[in-house]
């Protein structure tokens, strides 16, 4: 556990915090985005160069702008009269508490069931590419079929309804 | 003689590798637990004081080349030719008062033209500049090119949102949705090189290219699918630096300035010099992906170091990006989009095919002819087909008549 790891930890956790915690939702949208890219820092400081850029590439990229599209096409950007908390707030503690407490558990019940090696592995993105094209083919087509779909979805969503023609 | 011939060899190698030289003759003097450290840090300093060197530069080439387009004359009162003109606009940037309009969002304000420029010029990072030249050399360093410009659409957001401006707020989001939508043909057009080096290093991609049958080099442009991608790579790259013909996020004539309406002073000219370094940064890796990098056009020309091929293809794509400025109207918002959604995007996704043809037809002519025929064809039908939807003749007015 270096410094920078904790450094990195607490610019994650507070972005996290501070998207939930701050009153503006445009503020929320970019304080995700600092959550995002500290996980991404994390990935990159594990030697996990895929992942830190596909994460920086498909959250920062896409996934933060869809959301602040998302806030400002719904006119959310004023601030709602009532506050922007829920009042069941203390359900969604419990619930996020429990969420962890689950997580955290696997995680180190995982330490004893699989046997750590001293050896780093080393991943390179031409093992990734050929691991997916090879023993993990079903699940990328899978994952390519859905996508179309969902695509396929969204078009016909947002295609023109054909209007009559008056004669 | 041949002692000559040696003598001029070496020069012309040590020339080829001056700045590495240099930069290891510098670390030199430093104890060997900094040296690491210290040879980055040199990297960071050429990067950064280079690109904006140039910057300067370009822009008394680019008023220059414009006024003489329009037939005027450009600059021509600061220095000889004008030429110290940008000296003259820098000063003026600095000392000019910088205005925070009074319901900005002050902290996103003032943040926007900084993450804009560091994680522009986080994308000169891994460019191979000459051989041997490259800051990082990362094994998904194209990845990492694309991961830093996806980040900096959220600053241009960040500066449009934060100004409470209806015209920066229209302009950023004209901006960002014109940035997605090509930033997804600029991905695919550059993955048909992934498909065929197999490695998202932009060092390996160089070497690869650079190779010689007779005199004419490996560049992927020269190949059927390659000349296709590199055009539409050139059209992606205009369109994510916002230059003319796709300038509508920052269209004068209708949105005053666009995203940075409300920045003045300094913070305007950060912004400036952000789109500039994309622009470097995208006519970089343009050159590094299709026009064999730093590799010299012919084999008998392999004595001119390196880094002079690489900064000349980067210039040359500046001169195009000028060129197509003084040239070129602006498109329409729902042109702009039918274009890359109907159009670029689907020949993209041919190209793709096209390439895995070409990769596994093996050598010989009759890929050739295929994947050109393919490409040529698929070309010609589309454009044909979606003229023919748009109806040219007499405008109609709705309200005017």
């Amino acid at each position: 556990m270096s410094p920078i790891f904790y450094l990195l930890a607490v610019l994650t956790l507070a972005g996290g915090l501070a998207s939930v915690l701050l009153k503006h939702l445009v503020h929320c949208a970019l304080a995700v985005t600092i959550a995002f890219a500290g996980l991404a820092l994390l990935f990159l400081q594990l030697d996990a160069q895929f992942a830190g850029f596909a994460q920086i590439l498909v959250y920062i990229g896409a996934v933060a702008i869809l959301i602040v599209f998302a806030i400002l096409l719904t006119r959310g950007s004023e601030l709602p009269k009532g506050g922007v908390f829920s009042p069941t707030w203390l359900v969604g503690l419990v619930i996020a508490a429990g969420v962890f407490a689950v997580l955290g558990w696997a995680v180190l019940a995982s330490v004893s069931a699989i046997p750590q090696s001293n050896i780093v592995p080393s991943v390179t993105v031409h093992d990734i590419g050929l691991a997916l094209v090879g023993r993990y083919v079903l699940p990328l087509e899978i994952v390519a079929l859905l996508l179309t779909a969902a695509t396929i979805g969204a078009v016909i969503v947002a295609m023109h309804e054909k209007k009559e023609r008056p004669q | 003689m041949t002692a000559n011939f040696l003598a001029v060899n070496s020069l012309f190698v040590n020339l080829d590798q001056i700045f590495v030289l240099l930069r290891n003759w510098l670390v030199g003097f430093l104890p060997a637990a900094l040296q690491p450290a210290a040879g980055v840090l040199l990297g960071v300093i050429a990067i950064v004081s280079v690109f904006p060197g140039l910057f300067a530069l370009t822009t008394v080439f680019e008023r220059k080349g414009l006024g003489r387009m329009q037939n005027r004359l450009g600059p021509n009162r600061v220095g000889p030719y004008g030429l110290f003109q940008p000296i003259a606009d820098g000063i003026k940037s600095l000392t000019k008062e910088d205005i925070v309009p009074f319901s900005a969002n002050a902290v996103v304000h003032f943040l926007a033209p900084l993450v804009l420029v560091v994680t522009v010029f986080m994308g000169f990072a891994v460019l191979p500049m000459g051989r041997n030249m490259v800051l990082v050399d990362m094994d998904s360093g194209l990845l990492f090119f694309f991961a830093m410009g996806a980040a900096t659409e959220l600053s241009v957001f960040m500066a449009g949102w934060s100004s409470r401006n209806k015209y920066s707020l229209l302009g950023a989001m004209r901006a960002v949705a014109q940035m997605i939508s090509y930033e997804v043909v600029l991905l695919l057009s550059a993955v048909s090189i992934v498909m065929i080096t197999g490695s998202l290093s932009l060092t390996k991609i160089v070497a690869a290219q650079n190779q010689y049958t007779g005199i004419f080099p490996h560049w992927y442009i020269f190949t059927p699918w390659g000349l296709a991608g590199f055009i539409v790579f050139a059209i992606a790259a205009t369109a994510e630096t916002n230059r003319t013909p796709f300038d509508l996020p920052e269209g004068e004539s209708e949105l005053v300035a666009g995203y940075h309406t409300e920045y003045s002073g300094f913070k305007f000219a950060l912004f400036f010099l952000g789109e500039y370094l994309a622009m470097f940064a995208l006519s970089g890796l343009g050159a590094t992906l299709f026009l064999g990098g730093w590799s010299a056009p012919f084999s008998f020309l392999g004595w001119v170091p390196s880094w002079i091929w690489f900064f000349s293809k980067v210039m040359c794509a500046i001169f195009i990006f000028i060129w197509m400025r003084g040239t070129l109207p602006r498109l329409r918002q729902d042109q702009l989009m039918n274009f890359a959604w109907k159009f670029v995007l689907p020949f993209t996704l041919l190209n793709l095919l096209v390439t895995a043809l070409w990769r596994f037809m093996g050598d010989g002519w009759q890929r050739w002819v295929v994947c050109t025929a393919i490409l040529a064809a698929a070309y010609v039908i589309m454009g044909r087909l979606q003229m023919r939807s748009q109806h040219f003749g007499r405008r109609s007015y709705r309200y005017a008549e």
